[in-house]
């Protein structure tokens, strides 16, 4: 009887907590299956945008550059020609290189960018083999056209 | 009269990543080099080598939230002896390089390294005389996870990313179909 109350007795209430949170929600992501949705202002990978006429906002100004706490970027601007029109402003950039292994992705370009052109995205799958993968260029910085109508 | 067989699910290296998810009849054909890859990748066991706020990061991808251990990762050594795989989470300081290094050299083979988050890939933001400007100044590292921190989807994805090299990894002799005490780095793998 007395082992009845000095040891059932609690072990009975211990599972009874065990019981009631077997009834709550599962909180694991199955990330790879199904991705979670980020927070609304997380930063990620970085996106270079256009107008949406296809025109490049990036004016090649370097303000970003500028900015970056961990000298991850690399501008190289020219001069627009009528001929080779990229921005609508007088220069464009021709080189636009971001170290994402260097960056801390703290946003401080997205926001000296006076056009809006480099913004941080929500991708977050950046992992990568090699060093020199992680250099990332114009091309692949760049937003895809718009579909033209 | 022996059973009829219905599929024959035949494992060669045209498909790319093998296992995991291929269900077909009752009998399964594969490599030797295959299942010992599939069964190294799918237990990964990381050695705690939290360095900073990276480390933060880490222990949550082991938690419930995010749950390390739905691929084979969960057990967390305290001791090289009995990890496969390193996360260096955080920067490395010039001080902090040779414990690195001898952790490193105490780990039994096969082994890999992750260099989580810029500090540990890169110097970061710490590009100053205290600071390894990169964890592959000291060892060699598999896969790099950017991020400052990575949140741990990311260092998840690193993770996904280093068991599908393991799992590519293409054996040249029999010494490298050995259990133990092979060196991965001799195992070529396949690019994706």
């Amino acid at each position: 009887m007395d082992l009845i109350k000095s040891v059932v007795k609690p072990m009975l209430a211990g599972l009874g907590i065990t019981r009631e949170r077997l009834k709550r929600d599962k909180i694991t992501f199955m990330y790879p299956e199904e991705v979670r949705e980020q927070h609304p202002r997380t930063r990620w990978r970085h996106v270079l945008t256009r107008y949406e006429s296809g025109l490049e906002r990036c004016i090649g100004c370097s303000l970003c550059a500028g900015a970056c706490p961990a000298r991850c970027i690399y501008v190289q601007a020219d001069e627009n020609t009528d001929d080779a029109r990229f921005s609508p402003g007088e220069r464009y950039a021709v080189r636009y290189e971001i170290n994402m292994l260097r960056c801390i992705f703290c946003g401080y370009c997205q926001e000296a960018c006076p056009t809006g052109a480099i913004v941080l995205r929500k991708d977050f799958e950046l992992a990568n083999y090699h060093r020199e993968q992680f250099v990332y260029t114009k091309e692949m910085l760049l937003e895809p056209m718009p579909i033209q109508k | 009269m022996p059973k009829r067989v219905e599929t024959i699910v035949l494992h060669d290296t045209s498909t790319p990543v093998l296992g995991d998810t291929q269900k077909g009849g009752n009998i399964v054909l594969t490599s030797a080099e295959t299942l010992i890859n599939q069964a190294r990748a799918n237990s990964l066991w990381p050695l705690t080598f939290g360095l900073a706020c990276c480390a933060i990061e880490m222990m949550a991808s082991a938690g419930s939230r995010f749950d390390l251990s739905r691929f084979g990762s969960e057990a967390f050594r305290a001791t090289p002896r009995q990890a496969d795989v390193m996360i260096i989470a955080g920067r490395v300081s010039k001080k902090m390089a040779p414990v690195l290094r001898q952790i490193y050299d105490q780990m039994p083979e096969p082994k890999w390294v992750i260099s989580m988050g810029a500090c540990a890939s890169s110097g970061g933001v710490y590009n100053n005389y205290a600071i390894v400007q990169g964890a592959d100044q000291v060892v060699p590292v598999d896969v790099y996870v950017p991020g400052c921190p990575p949140s741990p989807d990311a260092l998840i994805y690193g993770i996904l990313k280093l068991q599908e090299k393991i799992k590519r990894g293409r054996s040249k002799s029999f010494k490298d179909l050995k259990l133990i005490e092979v060196n991965a780095r001799t195992l070529e793998t396949v690019e994706a």
